[in-house]
């Protein structure tokens, strides 16, 4: 989204996924937004998202599938940012049971280059 | 028995005549031993710093710390086909020429000309001085004599490479050997869809790279990664490259790799079934032609991943799926080094697939911070003064023991051309 993006207070999702406003504060646009907020968020918290938006996944997939990359409307890109999302979550929920990766200690890996969408 | 066929001699190793014998580590624990190591490695081999996509247009520049060759460079595309190298130094009084807020922090951007933030000398994009500040005040100055100092800069496949030994003989083509010239004409140029990482690592610089060239690790360091019927079956079979290939200082390694898609979706996660992707990257691969022949040697139907290690800090991973990862190792001391690694896609043409592309790059992420932090347990007890001094390596760690001896050989080679020649009795 552009600086000049005038902001409303209602969430800009597309209309068939208007539901998922509850989940707004997942709409990140960067990886590493994403990351520290799984890190700062305790399980049951990063489960409850989890299992809210995942029964969504695969219609959400069939949507963004039909949006084209280049132009990405607003409401398409910010289902696609929740998305991602719950892709970063999902290693907490699916494969470590805690925010953080295991054993990884004081380590930070972070995105220096990514596309803006 | 192995799964996969082997050399006559019996093993990879001893098929390569690197020895079996178990090997120390000190070559990562002293600091003398990397101060040789800058000098005889980072200061006179090619290395690569970027890919002409960064350089769009001329003008467009970017800074590279080098930090092992004790350097800091500017890189530029000076022309439409020209992409120039240089010390970032300014010939007047040595200020840092391009940088912007933070003077050791990397830069980029574009410009018609460099100018100098301390007097404002200018220099053209090809490095020649244009302007003195009050130029009629200096003594017989000659604009002439001061050009930047430029830097062997050649590109490879649209990677860009320099070379800070000014009597370097070696062209990059060469350098890169059978295992470039074999993996010559992949399409790198038509995956500019980029997510790039960064990591300070608390290891010296060769054991990011032994990790990252042995598979004997993944079933088990990775294994909550896997769903856990995947993991027992995958711990119990271990790991088994299809082939390595080694050519002067450069390798590969040759992997199996079913997980794209995997035979049976009960194998991976809920996130890789519902997005299509995973480790081995998104399962609905875009098509890019034939591959090169250096891509799956063995020709393979099990292949899933190639890896390239070109020496000294460079590896290349072409996966199945058509896309690629790549890893850079910057040494910043004996035991620390920063580690960079970006996943090269094809752009995604509708939000599904960079969604897709999203699972691939998280998933890498994970895996790297399980990684790195082991490579900081090892750092520690290899430094420590434990009387464990020798480590064995299998067959699959070949990789490993081959950077090594030819670090050692690099290193062993400098010291002889430092020595004075004895003189006649």
């Amino acid at each position: 989204m552009s600086d000049t993006t005038v902001h409303v207070p209602t969430v800009n999702l597309p209309a068939e996924f208007a539901d998922l406003a509850p989940l707004s504060e997942w709409i990140l646009p960067t990886e590493r937004e994403r990351y520290d907020k799984r890190i700062a968020t305790p399980m049951d918290g990063l489960q409850a998202f989890y299992d809210a938006l995942f029964p969504r996944m695969e219609e959400a997939v069939a949507y963004l599938a039909q949006v084209p990359y280049d132009g990405m409307p607003d409401d398409a890109a910010n289902l696609l940012w929740m998305c991602c999302s719950l892709v970063t979550v999902s290693f907490a929920v699916e494969a470590w049971r805690q925010p953080r990766v295991p054993d990884s200690g004081a380590a930070s890996f972070n995105a220096v280059l990514e596309p803006a969408i | 028995m192995p799964h996969f066929e082997k050399p006559a001699e019996g093993s990879w190793t001893e098929h390569y005549g690197l020895g079996t014998l178990p090997r120390s580590y000190a070559d990562s624990t002293s600091p003398a031993f990397y101060e040789l190591e800058r000098e005889a490695i980072f200061g006179r081999t090619w290395l690569n710093v970027g890919r002409v996509e960064q350089l769009s247009r001329v003008g467009s520049f970017f800074t590279k710390e080098l930090d092992a060759a004790g350097t800091s460079i500017v890189i530029v595309r000076a022309a439409k086909d020209e992409i120039k190298a240089f010390h970032n130094i300014c010939r007047h009084r040595g200020n840092k020429l391009v940088w912007t807020d933070y003077p050791g922090e990397e830069s980029k951007g574009s410009c018609r000309q460099f100018t100098c933030k301390y007097h404002g000398w200018r220099y053209a994009l090809d490095g020649e001085l244009t302007f003195v500040q009050q130029e009629e005040e200096f003594f017989d100055l000659d604009k002439a004599d001061y050009p930047l100092a430029d830097i062997q800069c050649e590109v490879w496949e649209g990677f860009i490479f320099v070379n800070l030994d000014a009597t370097n003989a070696t062209p990059l083509e060469e350098f890169m050997g059978e295992t470039g010239a074999s993996l010559a004409g992949y399409p790198f140029g038509e995956m500019t869809q980029v997510h790039t990482y960064r990591a300070e690592v608390g290891s010296n610089w060769k054991l990011f790279i032994d990790a990252f060239t042995e598979f004997y690790h993944a079933p088990v360091l990775h294994v909550r990664q896997a769903v856990s019927d995947e993991a027992s079956k995958l711990q119990e079979y271990g790991y088994e490259a299809l082939a390595y290939k080694l050519n002067g200082p450069h390798g590969q390694v040759s992997s199996w790799g079913g997980m794209s898609p995997p035979k049976d979706l009960n194998m991976v996660k809920p996130i890789e079934r519902v997005l299509r992707s995973g480790l081995f990257g998104p399962w609905d691969a875009p098509d890019i032609g034939e591959l090169p022949p250096g891509v799956n040697p063995a020709q393979h139907k099990a292949w899933g991943i190639e890896s390239f290690l070109f020496f000294p800090n460079f590896m290349i991973l072409i996966w199945k799926p058509n896309w690629v990862l790549t890893y850079h190792y910057w040494p910043t001391s004996y035991n620390t080094h920063i580690f960079e690694g970006s996943c090269y896609f094809v752009p995604p043409k509708n939000g599904a697939e960079r969604l897709a592309q999203e699972l691939a790059v998280v998933t890498f992420k994970e895996y790297s911070l399980q990684d790195g932090n082991t490579l900081e347990a090892t750092q520690t007890m290899i430094e420590s003064r434990t009387p464990v001094k020798e480590f064995p390596l299998n067959d699959q760690e070949i990789m490993i023991r081959h950077l090594h001896h030819t670090v050692d050989e690099y290193v062993q080679a400098f010291r002889q051309q430092q020595q004075p020649a004895p003189s006649p009795a």
